[in-house]
C-alpha cells in the first residue's frame, strides 16, 4: 500500500477533530477506545510509509512538495530519512501507549485525547517538515497542546510549570525564527532566490558558495538556531524548566519526556549539522562541554531529588547529554550513537513515567520516602520497574548501553585524536556520569520496593493488573530488542548519519548534498580517521564501508 | 498655457468614502424615522453601506496609480488595503457591538452614525499625501471617537476615558499643525512628496525646518498610533471606552495612523538619517513597555491595551524597514501585519465583550474563568486570538512577525529584530495566562456573570478566528489579492 507521509502526519489532527465533533459518544470508555483506534491508525499508517523505504540511500524519500507562498520561497515540503526514520516510530508508538495507559478516570477526557492527538500531529510534522518555516511551524505548534496539557491536568503546580514550559521554549525559538529568516535572505544574497528549503539550503552550502563570504554569519545564525534546539532538548544551562514541567503534568509527562524533548536533538542532526559545517567544527567543543556538564549535572541533580518525577526530569538531562556528546563528537559511532540513544532514552524514560504516574495516580504523591517494601505488595509492578531501569542505567543487554557506549566511544576517539579542539577528557569525564546515573536509580529502587511497607491504608494495594501493565510490557520488549539486536535500529539510520557527518566535516566542494542524483550517491568511509571521509560522485564506485557496531573499514556493503 | 481653474476629478476614487459617510446620514435618519431604542435596521443599513464600500475598494484594486483632487486624493494599491483594512475593522466591531450596546444600555441611534463618520476619516487619511487633508481626516476620526468614547454617560470611566483621550487629542492635534506649518514653509507645499526635494536642497536653513515639521508631525501621528512616550492614554482610554469603541480605536484609528506614517517616511527616506535612530529607538522602548507593563495588568482591557502598544512597536519596525528603503522593501508586511493585528484584537475584544452583563461590565481577568462552560466557542477563539498575538504558528500572527523580521533583517536593522523577540517572549506570559484562564475547566460555576452569547457575537468571534489562521495559510493568494499583482 502507498501512503503519502502527509496522510500520516494530518490523520491525528484529522482524529482530534473527530473526536471532538461526536459528541454522542459520552462515556469515557468509548471515548478511549475511539482515542485508541486513531492513535493505532496512525501506528499503522506509519509502518506503512516506513515499509516502502530504502534503508541504502541518505536522501529524503516519500518526498511530498507543495508550493505554499510562491514569492517568499516557503514550500509545503515533507519527507523523511535514516534520522527521522525511527523518531516518527518512536512518536506514533509512544503516543499510542500514552492513550492507552490514560486512566478512564482523567476528567475531560475528550480535551485530553484531542490535545495529545493534536501533538502527535505536530510532533511527526516537526521530524518530516523539510522547509524551515513549515518546520517552525510544526515546532512551535507543540506548545499548545502541551501548555493546555500541563495546565488543564497537571499537579497543584500547574500554572508556573506551564508558563515556565512555555516561555522558555518560546524564547529559544523566537531566535530560531530570526535565525531562519536570516538563512533566507543569505540564500537570497548568494543565488538571487529567496528559498526556506533544507535541501536548496544545503545544496548551496555543500557546494562552498553560501558560506564563503560570511562566516561570522554562519556562527552567528548557527547559535540562533542551536540556542532553540538547546532549551528543547534541554541542554545544560536551558534546563531549569524541565524539572517543574514533569513533576506538574503526571498524565502529558510521558509524551514530553520520551518524545517531544528529542525534537531538540533532532534539530542539531536535520539542522545545525549540514547547514552550518564551519560553526559546528569551531563550536564543538562548547557542544562536547555542554554535554558533559549536563550529563554530569542532571546525574548530580538527579540524586539529591526526593520526588521520583523530578529524578527521572534530571536524569532526562543526564541522558539527553549523552545524545549531544555523541552528535557533537562528529565521529561516525558517536553520531549513531547519539541518534540511536535518542530512540532508546525515548522508551526507557517513557516506561519509567508511564509507571511512575501509575504509582502517583493511585497514592497522589511522587515521593520516593512515601513508599516502601512495594516489592512484596507489587511483584509485576516491581518487576517492570526494574527493567525499565535497567535500561535507563545502561546495563549490558539493554538498549541504554548500546546507545552512551557508542556515544562515549565516539567521543573517545574523536578526542584522542584532537580532531576539531577535543579533548577526550569529555568522553571520560561523561563515563562517570552513567556511574552516578545507576546511583540515582539504584537508591530511588531501593526506598521504594525494599524496606519496611510504609503505606499501609490506601484505596488498593494490588498488584498493577495485566491490562494495565500491557504498554509497559510493549516498552520492556523495546527496550531488550535495542540491546540485543541493535543493528535492526542502526539499518535505517546509517546512510543517513554518514551523510550528515560528512556535510559537516568533509571540505567546501566534497560534501554530499541532498540534491545528488539518486543514482550516484555513493558515500565511502574510512573510520580509522575520521576526517578522511570521502565522498565520491560518480557511480563509478558505489561502496559503503558501514561501520557496524564495532566500525570494521573491512565490512563493505554496496548501496543505492 | 493656463490650466483650468477646476482641477481634474475623479469622483469614483472617493465613493467609498462618500459610501460610508452616506450610510451613516442614512443611519441616522433612519433613527429619525423610526425612533425606537434599539433599531436593527441601523445595524443592517450600516453593515450594506461597508459592503458597499468595500466592494468598490476591491474594484478599483489593480487600477493605475492616479492622483485627483489637485493632488490631494491619492488612489495606489497601499492605499486601497489600507482603506479596506478599516472598513473590515468597522464592520467587523459593528457586528459584535449590536449585543453589546444591549447589554450595557446604550442607544444605537448615535452610535452607528458616528463609527461610520469616524471610519470616514480614517479612510481619508489612507488615502492622501497632503498634509491638510490628512488632518481634516484625522480630525474627523478622532471628535468622532472622543464622543463614542464617552457614549456610557452613566460610568464614571467613560467620561474619565473621553475626557482625557479629548484633552491629549486636541494636544496631539496642536503638534501636528505646527509640524504640518514648518513642513510647509520649508517646501512651499502641503504635499509630503516635496520634503525630500526640499532636503536635497542642502540649504541649513530648510532642513532645520524640515527636521524640526517632520519631528512635530511623528510626535502627532505617535500619538494616536500610541508610541512610547506618546502612548499615556492608552491604557485608562482603552480601560473607560465601550469594549467595542475600544477594540475600534485600537484597529481602525491605529491603521490610519500607521498609513500615514508609511507615506510620511517613504517620503522622507532622503532624511533618514535624522529619523531613522530616534524612530529605532522609540520602537525598542515601545515594544519592551507595552509588554513588560502589560504583564503587571489586572484587567484584560489593560492588558490589551499594552499589547496593542507593543503591536504598534512591530509595525513601527516594519515602517522604518520601508522608510529606510521603499524600493527594495514593499508595503506588503506592513498591509499584512495590520490586517491581522486587525483581526486578531477585534476578535478579542468581542470575546471580552461577553463580560458586560445587565448594564454592568467588570473586566477583572478573573472575570474570564469559566468562559469554557458558558461558550465553548467563544473560549477556542480567544485561544486562537492569543496564540495569534503571542505570534505562534498557525496564525496569521505569526506570519506576520516573520514577515517584519525578513524586512528587518533586508533593511539591516538586525538590533530591532533582536528587541522585537525578546520582547515577544514577555509578552507570552500574559497571553498564555489569558488563554489559560478562558480555556480553565474548573472555573466558578455557580454564578456565571457572563451575557448570553448572541449569534452575532459567536459570528464576529468564529470569523475572526478563521480568518486568523486562514491568513496565514493562504497568505499568497492574499498577499496577491491585497497588493493585486
Amino acid at each position: 500500500m502507498n501512503v503519502p507521509l502527509s496522510a500520516l502526519i494530518w490523520f491525528p489532527a484529522i482524529g482530534a477533530l473527530l473526536l471532538q465533533l461526536l459528541g454522542f459518544v459520552k462515556k469515557e470508555k468509548d471515548i478511549k477506545s475511539i482515542a485508541v483506534l486513531f492513535t493505532t491508525v496512525a501506528l499503522g499508517l506509519n509502518l506503512a510509509v516506513l515499509s516502502k523505504s530504502n534503508s541504502g540511500t541518505y536522501l529524503f524519500q516519500a518526498v511530498e512538495s507543495v508550493s505554499w507562498i510562491e514569492n517568499l520561497g516557503i514550500r509545503y515540503l515533507v519527507g523523511y530519512d535514516g534520522i527521522s526514520f525511527w523518531l516518527t516510530v518512536l512518536t506514533t508508538l509512544m503516543t499510542l501507549i500514552i492513550v492507552v495507559a490514560t486512566p478512564d478516570t482523567t476528567k475531560n477526557l475528550r480535551g485530553f485525547f484531542g490535545l495529545v492527538l493534536l501533538l502527535e500531529t505536530a510532533m511527526l510534522g516537526s521530524f518530516c517538515a523539510l522547509d524551515l518555516v513549515l518546520f517552525f511551524s510544526f515546532f512551535e505548534l507543540t506548545l499548545i497542546p502541551m501548555f493546555f496539557l500541563v495546565s488543564l491536568w497537571g499537579g497543584p503546580n500547574r500554572n508556573k510549570a506551564a508558563a515556565k514550559f512555555v516561555i522558555y521554549t518560546f524564547a529559544g525559538s523566537i531566535f530560531m525564527l530570526v535565525g531562519i529568516v536570516a538563512l533566507a535572505i543569505q540564500h537570497q544574497k548568494v543565488t538571487g532566490q529567496l528559498d526556506f528549503s533544507i535541501i536548496n539550503i544545503q545544496a548551496s552550502v555543500a557546494s562552498g558558495k553560501f558560506w564563503a563570504n560570511a562566516l561570522q554569519a554562519q556562527t552567528l545564525i548557527f547559535w540562533a538556531l542551536a540556542l532553540g534546539f538547546m532549551v528543547k532538548t534541554p541542554a545544560f544551562p536551558f534546563h531549569s524548566w524541565i524539572g517543574d514541567t514533569y513533576a506538574e503534568s503526571p498524565t502529558a509527562g510521558p509524551i514530553l519526556s520520551s518524545v517531544m524533548v528529542k525534537m531538540g536533538s533532532y534539530g542539531f542532526l536535520r539542522f545545525c549539522l549540514p547547514l552550518f559545517p564551519e560553526a559546528v567544527q569551531s563550536q564543538a567543543p562548547v557542544f562536547m562541554a555542554i554535554a558533559t556538564i549536563g550529563i554530569l549535572y542532571g546525574a548530580l541533580v538527579a540524586i539529591a531529588q526526593t520526588d521520583m518525577r523530578r529524578m527521572i526530569a534530571y536524569s532526562s538531562l543526564s541522558h539527553m547529554g549523552f545524545v549531544l556528546l555523541g552528535i557533537f563528537s562528529l565521529s561516525y559511532k558517536g553520531m549513531i550513537g547519539g541518534s540511536f540513544q535518542q530512540f532508546s532514552h525515548g522508551i526507557t524514560t517513557g516506561l519509567l513515567v508511564i509507571l511512575v504516574g501509575y504509582l502517583v495516580e493511585k497514592h497522589g504523591t511522587g515521593d520516593m520516602n512515601a513508599f516502601g517494601g512495594l516489592k512484596a505488595k507489587m511483584p509485576l509492578f516491581a518487576g517492570l520497574f526494574l527493567l525499565g531501569m535497567l535500561g535507563s542505567v545502561g546495563l549490558p543487554t539493554t538498549n541504554g548501553f548500546i546507545g552512551e557506549f557508542l556515544a562515549l566511544m565516539g567521543a573517545y576517539e574523536t578526542g584522542a585524536r584532537g580532531l576539531f579542539g577535543l579533548s577526550p577528557g569529555f568522553a571520560i569525564a561523561s563515563g562517570l556520569g552513567v556511574v552516578l546515573g545507576a546511583v540515582y536509580l539504584f537508591v530511588m529502587f531501593q526506598k521504594v520496593f525494599y524496606g519496611p511497607v510504609k503505606v499501609t491504608e490506601g484505596p488498593d494495594w494490588q498488584d498493577i493488573p495485566v491490562s494495565k501493565a500491557l504498554p509497559a510490557f510493549v516498552l520492556v520488549f523495546f527496550v531488550f530488542v535495542g540491546g540485543l539486536y541493535p543493528n535492526l535500529f542502526f539499518g535505517p539510520m546509517e546512510a543517513s548519519t554518514q551523510a550528515t557527518r560528512l556535510m559537516a566535516i568533509s571540505e567546501a566542494t566534497k560534501r554530499p548534498s541532498w540534491k545528488d542524483k539518486p543514482e550516484e550517491v555513493t558515500i565511502r568511509v574510512a573510520l580509522e580517521d575520521p576526517m578522511q571521509g570521502q565522498y565520491i560522485r560518480a557511480g563509478s564506485e558505489r561502496l559503503i564501508s558501514s561501520a557496524r557496531l564495532h566500525g570494521n573499514v573491512d565490512e563493505k556493503r554496496e548501496i543505492r | 498655457m493656463i490650466q483650468t481653474l477646476m482641477p481634474n476629478t475623479n469622483w469614483s476614487m472617493v465613493l467609498p468614502i462618500a459610501m460610508v459617510a452616506v450610510a451613516g446620514i442614512f443611519a441616522l435618519i433612519l433613527e429619525m424615522l423610526f425612533p425606537k431604542r434599539d433599531n436593527n435596521l441601523i445595524v443592517w443599513a450600516s453593515q450594506i453601506g461597508l459592503l458597499m464600500a468595500a466592494a468598490m475598494l476591491i474594484r478599483q484594486f489593480g487600477l493605475e496609480t492616479e492622483t485627483s483632487f489637485a493632488g490631494t486624493i491619492i488612489r495606489d494599491q497601499f492605499g486601497l488595503a489600507m482603506q479596506l483594512v478599516c472598513v473590515i475593522g468597522a464592520s467587523a466591531t459593528i457586528a459584535f457591538s449590536e449585543g453589546y450596546l444591549r447589554e450595557k444600555k446604550i442607544p444605537f441611534g448615535e452610535f452607528y452614525p458616528l463609527m461610520l463618520w469616524s471610519t470616514v476619516g480614517a479612510m481619508m487619511m489612507c488615502c492622501t499625501e497632503n498634509l491638510l487633508v490628512m488632518f481634516v481626516g484625522l480630525e474627523i476620526l478622532s471628535i468622532a471617537l472622543y464622543v463614542l468614547a464617552g457614549i456610557s454617560r452613566v460610568e464614571e470611566k467613560g467620561e474619565e476615558s473621553a475626557l482625557k483621550y479629548f484633552l491629549l487629542g486636541a494636544f496631539a492635534s496642536g503638534f501636528l499643525l505646527y509640524g504640518i506649518a514648518n513642513v510647509y514653509g520649508a517646501t512651499g507645499g502641503l504635499g509630503i512628496e516635496g520634503i525630500g526635494l526640499a532636503w536635497e536642497s542642502k540649504d541649513p536653513n530648510v532642513q532645520a525646518l524640515l527636521a524640526f515639521g517632520l519631528a512635530l508631525l511623528l510626535i502627532g501621528l505617535g500619538f494616536k498610533a500610541s508610541f512610547f512616550p506618546f502612548h499615556q492614554w492608552t491604557p485608562d482610554v482603552y480601560q473607560g471606552a465601550p469594549t467595542n469603541v475600544t477594540a475600534f480605536m485600537a484597529t481602525v484609528g491605529k491603521t490610519a495612523a500607521f498609513a500615514f506614517l508609511f507615506r510620511l517616511l517613504e517620503s522622507a527616506t532622503a532624511m533618514q538619517a535624522i529619523w531613522a535612530p530616534a524612530l529605532g529607538l522609540i520602537a525598542v522602548l515601545t515594544m519592551l513597555y507595552g509588554n513588560i507593563v502589560a504583564l503587571m495588568q489586572k484587567d484584560v482591557k489593560r492588558v490589551l491595551g499594552y499589547s496593542s502598544i507593543s503591536h504598534a512597536g512591530y509595525i513601527l519596525v516594519a515602517l522604518i524597514a520601508h522608510g529606510k528603503n521603499p524600493g527594495r522593501i514593499g508595503p506588503e508586511t506592513v498591509i499584512y501585519y495590520v490586517l491581522s493585528y486587525t483581526l486578531m484584537t477585534i476578535g478579542s475584544f468581542a470575546v471580552i465583550s461577553l463580560l458586560a452583563h445587565d448594564g454592568k461590565e467588570s473586566t477583572g481577568l478573573d472575570d474570564l474563568r469559566g468562559l469554557w462552560q458558558r461558550s465553548r466557542v467563544a473560549a477556542a477563539c480567544m485561544v486562537v486570538f492569543m496564540v495569534s498575538l503571542m505570534g505562534l504558528p498557525p496564525t496569521s500572527g505569526f506570519f506576520g512577525k516573520l514577515l517584519i523580521f525578513q524586512d528587518a533583517l533586508n533593511a539591516d536593522l538586525l538590533p530591532l529584530a533582536v528587541v522585537l523577540a525578546v520582547s515577544s517572549i514577555v509578552s507570552a506570559a500574559y497571553y498564555l495566562n489569558i488563554a489559560r484562564l478562558v480555556a480553565l475547566t474548573d472555573g466558578p460555576t455557580e454564578e456565571i456573570s457572563f451575557a448570553r452569547f448572541r449569534p452575532a457575537i459567536q459570528n464576529t468571534c468564529v470569523l475572526c478566528a478563521v480568518a486568523v489562521i486562514a491568513a496565514m495559510v493562504f497568505y499568497s493568494p492574499l498577499t496577491q489579492f491585497l497588493s493585486s499583482r
